[in-house]
């Protein structure tokens, strides 16, 4: 867990009105504990992922929001994805077999 | 305390161009040579922190590679922060799209496959709720109920029918969703659908494009050449139609409305029209009167209906290599 000062000089692509924005914008979101923002590992993978996509895909502001929007609701989706593999994980071994049985070729 | 960044040990900003950087090495590292201050730990501290700086900052790629976070101010590699494991982790929760996403989510999923999901089976419920499968048939049907619509009897399996409902102006393979006619569902999952595949039967004479018919229509000689009124089949009953006087084998009248009324969700609807092409019928064969009367006519009316292939009329020699 770090502070705002120390993110923004870890990543010299970065400057505080960058960042300010990103949170405004709700792509980042830091906890803020006493008026200071603290930035968790997963925040801190995030600010670094919004740096790659702006760099290597040259994304915009407007068309960031798209693409951390889709990549918010793919990762959601692996999450709602991952709890329905441990329901079925749960079942006994013939309910398992049956819905093996049950799924589609791809 | 974090390490100082390269920049704050030079000094610098970290958009500073390669002119400044060069420049603020060139001072530092004159301040601080321990040839200049000997028996000064502090300062030999110092100058070994500034050269560091300048490896990184002095060389374009590393200088990028620090700037991306990729290596750390001493130049080691620093670990790659893959956004996945975050994602998906406890932490990735509040990057969820409005908020939590709860088990009225994993229904939306289920929902997808068309059916609605077992909504209140509950956590560590025993039961098994699922739709049932679907059931794949084929029908064959009329050209008039393709065109018009109709119900159409289907037998499924074990003697059971079924009167399938044919919406006017069906396409050929199309497939109709009967929900809940498929088989029976596990647990108090509801029933799968009936997916019928609709193929339409040839007609004798009408053919159908888009949702225009065409009828070939035959006419007989005298028809053609003085004009007259005619009945006319159409998809939706007998119509008259007038032939115009002086018309040929090709000649192509339209009855505008009396092709296929078509609606469709979404569509606007249409009707098409039906194409007549005439087709002259000469049939007289051993008729004396018309020969006779064909014999003199053609001796002052002359014509050669094979013109635009290039040919001329070549009589008796034509006989002969028809013949051979």
């Amino acid at each position: 867990m770090i502070g705002r000062d120390e993110l923004i000089r870890r990543f010299a692509e970065l400057d505080g009105a960058e960042l300010q924005r990103w949170i405004e914008n709700r792509w980042v979101l830091p906890e803020l504990a006493d008026s200071q923002f603290r930035f968790h590992e997963v925040d801190i993978a995030r600010v670094e992922l919004i740096l790659d996509i702006r760099r290597e895909f040259a994304v915009d502001d407007e068309a960031m929001s798209l693409v951390l929007g889709l990549l918010d609701q793919l990762y959601s989706l692996r999450r709602q994805m991952r709890r329905l593999c441990d329901a079925l994980e749960s079942q006994p071994p013939d309910i398992r077999d049956a819905i093996r049985q049950a799924l589609p070729k791809a | 305390m974090a390490a100082q960044t390269p920049y704050e040990v030079l000094g610098l900003k970290p958009g500073a161009s390669a002119a400044e950087i060069r420049k603020a090495y060139r001072k530092l590292a004159k301040e601080f040579h321990p040839d200049l201050n000997p028996g000064k730990p502090a300062a030999e501290a110092r100058f070994k922190a500034v050269t560091g700086a300048n490896d990184i900052l002095s060389d374009p790629e590393k200088r990028a590679r620090y700037d991306r976070g990729e290596i750390d101010e001493t130049g080691a590699e620093r670990p790659r922060y893959s956004y996945r494991p975050h994602a998906e982790g406890a932490q990735g929760r509040k990057y969820q799209p409005q908020g939590e996403m709860d088990i009225g989510d994993l229904d939306d999923l289920f929902a997808m496959f068309g059916r609605g999901g077992g909504r209140h089976s509950g956590r560590g419920d025993a039961g098994l709720n699922m739709p049932g499968p679907d059931r794949q048939f084929t029908l064959t049907i009329d050209f008039a109920v393709a065109a018009t619509g109709g119900k159409q009897r289907l037998a499924l399996s074990h003697g059971e029918w079924l009167d399938v409902t044919i919406p006017p102006g069906i396409d050929e393979g199309q497939v109709l969703r009967l929900r809940g006619k498929g088989g029976a569902g596990f647990g108090s999952g509801p029933p799968g659908d009936a997916l019928i595949e609709v193929h339409i039967a040839p007609h004798p004479f009408f053919r159908r494009e888009g949702n225009d018919i065409h009828l070939e229509l035959p006419v007989s000689l005298a028809e053609a050449v003085l004009g007259a009124r005619v009945a006319v089949p159409t998809v939706s009953g007998p119509v008259t139609m007038t032939i115009p006087k002086g018309s040929d084998t090709g000649t192509r009248l339209r009855l505008r409305g009396k092709g296929i009324h078509h609606r469709r969700h979404g569509h606007q609807e249409t009707t098409g029209d039906q194409y007549v092409s005439l087709k002259v019928m000469i049939g007289a064969s051993g008729d004396a009167d018309l020969a006779t009367f064909l014999e003199q006519w053609a001796k002052t009316h002359p014509s050669d209906p094979r013109h635009a292939m290039g040919g001329g009329p070549h009589p008796g020699s034509a006989d002969k290599e028809a013949a051979s």
